[in-house]
């Protein structure tokens, strides 16, 4: 399989600001990598590097074999982008949107109409293709959006948060949609900062943390490191939180981490089946549970485990203490 | 490198289903063109990219209540202000300022395209425009193209309320198009000097500022309005007489009321070139930079 997007000690730095640290990346071709991190992680700049749309300071990059800096224009003719903010023209209707990419990438008028009409209808935006983008929803907006991206067939994705403030519905039609690009067989780079996304979608995902990769494999693999769920637990009397603890501690065999204002234990578990045995230990020694959820580890969590630190714009550190 | 074997073959690359005309037009273009994106193509995309600049004004037409109010409100304010003190009477007067507000006008439609820019670059589209296998230069081009609207709309405007007040032309159509035409080549020249300040402005609001500063000087500083240079201090008369837009608006009225039409056309073609030799370059690396 080849290596379709290749990057090697990627810098670049912001005023006092160093945004990239000397990162490696790669993806083969027809598979989905997702770079995982918080806000100003320095994701979206590894995004606009390989986009050809930002010179790093050090270190290469290629796309298919093309570099991004020396060969820009090879590469703009395999890629397409989706911004963190839709790149439509909110003035345009969303067919004279599609016509004018259809336009700009070569196709003559009657092509770039018909394209436009095809594309309109696949996204199911055939009843708002004579309106304004601006009076589209924002779901619609992020369809157009693909769509535009989607009319050159390109070789490389690259999704720059593409779910970002979509409400569920729209997120799970978004995730169908990259599916079948991939299935198609490009290559998409996306990023996220959301866990279950990066789970959904990537075979590879590589967690970005301060302008360098702290971690990277399959999701499965990550998981593996993290915990692939997390338990949360909250005992509804709260001068009991201790004991509940040395519960969950005796059964999975490490202590859980307690928040110290609300009480909620939170543990790393592997094996699902534990936890009807950790209720009925609470039972046995008659610890009512206020609160008992399984869930996937959140970002924070993944973070947590993997850089030793919270993800930094959550503001200032959570209080901690272990029980 | 296998990769970029794979590449250089070319067509068989994942997910291009064969006969798909979006991928077939670029595999086409890439065969034509190497590593630049070359001069026939750069106008294709300018033109395509002007088009979405009228595409918005057709959506907005209030965009054009500037250069639609503009030229009524000056003419009528300049004719009936002015006109008794400078020429006698007002129908003389307007014989003389139409073809001087043809040059004055030229220069405040340009206004428009560095606010418009500025507000542009900061959406995501201009982020799209330089992900695609375009001439880079293709956006700020098309978006000076795509202003010639709002040229045509002042100029009309301006006429058409001049001819309504009384104003008759003297000459030949070839002269008044000759006439008009070259305000537009020295419109096109100056609409670099505002999308250079609109890329380099931090704000819409800020350009506005800025172009009524350098625009004022020119545009009343010169022969539009005919007035009488001789009671004027040294510096100002030498100034006046080396403005552009002097030379502009005496062309226009030799082209359009007759009279000895001497070197100012040739002036102000040598004035456009040498605005656009300067700005143009300046706008392109300062786009560069900005997006």
């Amino acid at each position: 399989m080849t290596t379709v997007i290749e990057a090697e000690g990627l810098t670049k730095r912001f005023g006092t600001t160093q945004a990239l640290a000397g990162v490696d990346i790669s993806a083969d071709g027809g598979q989905v990598l997702a770079l995982l991190g918080p806000n100003g992680a320095g994701k979206t700049t590894i995004v606009r590097i390989l986009a050809t749309l930002l010179k790093p300071d050090g270190g290469r990059a290629r796309v298919s074999g093309y570099d991004v800096m020396s060969e820009a224009v090879q590469v703009r003719r395999l890629i397409a982008l989706t911004g963190q903010y839709a790149s439509v023209d909110e003035e345009l209707t969303g067919t004279e949107n599609l016509i004018m990419i259809c336009r700009l990438l070569g196709l003559a008028r009657p092509a770039a109409r018909a394209r436009a009409r095809e594309m309109l209808e696949r996204f199911d935006l055939a009843d708002a293709a004579g309106r304004a983008v601006k009076t589209y929803s924002g779901g619609m907006r992020r369809r157009l959006d693909l769509a535009a991206s989607l009319l050159g067939e390109p070789e490389v994705l690259f999704l720059d948060e593409p779910t970002t403030g979509l409400d569920p519905r729209a997120r799970s039609q978004m995730w169908e949609t990259v599916r079948g690009v991939v299935a198609a067989g490009a290559t998409v780079l996306l990023t996220t900062q959301y866990l279950d996304e990066a789970d959904e979608l990537a075979d590879q995902v590589a967690v970005i943390d301060h302008g360098l990769v702290v971690a990277s494999g399959t999701p499965a693999e990550l998981k593996a490191r993290t915990g692939s769920q997390t338990l949360a637990l909250r005992a509804a009397d709260p001068a009991r939180a201790g004991q509940a603890a040395a519960v969950v501690a005796e059964v999975t065999g490490e202590r859980p981490d307690v928040a110290a204002d609300t009480g909620l234990l939170t543990a790393a578990i592997n094996d699902p089946a534990i936890v009807p045995a950790i209720v009925r230990r609470l039972d046995d020694a008659g610890i009512v549970a206020a609160e008992l959820t399984l869930r996937l580890p959140s970002l924070d969590e993944v973070f947590m485990t993997l850089t030793g630190h919270y993800a930094e714009d959550n503001g200032p550190q959570r209080e901690r203490s272990v029980a | 490198m296998t990769t970029q074997l794979t590449r250089s073959t070319g067509t068989g690359a994942p997910g291009a289903s064969p006969g798909r005309p979006a991928r077939a037009a670029l595999r086409r273009r890439e065969g034509a063109t190497g590593r630049r994106v070359g001069l026939r193509q750069t106008l294709a995309n300018a033109l395509t990219l002007a088009w979405r600049n009228v595409m918005q004004l057709k959506h907005s037409p209030e965009k054009l209540m500037d250069v639609t109010l503009m030229p009524v409100v000056f003419l009528v304010l300049f004719l009936y202000v002015f006109g008794g003190v400078v020429a006698g009477s007002t129908h003389g007067y307007l014989e003389l300022l139409l073809p001087g507000l043809v040059g004055q006008m030229a220069m405040f439609a340009t206004m428009g395209l560095g606010t418009a820019l500025c507000e542009d670059i900061h959406k995501g589209v201009f982020d799209r425009f330089r992900s695609l296998p375009i001439a880079r230069s293709a956006p700020l081009i098309g978006a000076v193209l795509g202003d010639t609207v709002r040229f045509c709309v002042v100029m009309s405007v301006l006429t058409g309320f001049g001819c309504a007040l009384g104003f008759r032309f003297h000459t030949g159509p070839l002269d008044i198009v000759a006439a008009y035409a070259l305000a537009y080549v020295f419109y096109l020249a100056v609409c670099w000097v505002s999308a250079l300040i609109g890329l380099i402005a931090p704000s819409p609001e800020t350009v506005q500022g800025i172009s009524f500063i350098w625009t004022m000087p020119l545009v009343f500083g010169s022969s539009v309005l005919l007035a009488n240079t001789s009671t004027m201090p040294g510096w100002l008369q030498a100034w006046v007489k080396v403005n552009p837009v002097t030379h502009l608006a005496d062309a226009v009225r030799a082209l359009t009321t007759g009279g000895p039409l001497g070197d100012h056309a040739l002036i102000t073609l040598a004035w456009a070139a040498g605005i656009v030799i300067v700005a143009f370059p300046l706008a392109m690396r300062m786009y560069l930079r900005r997006v």
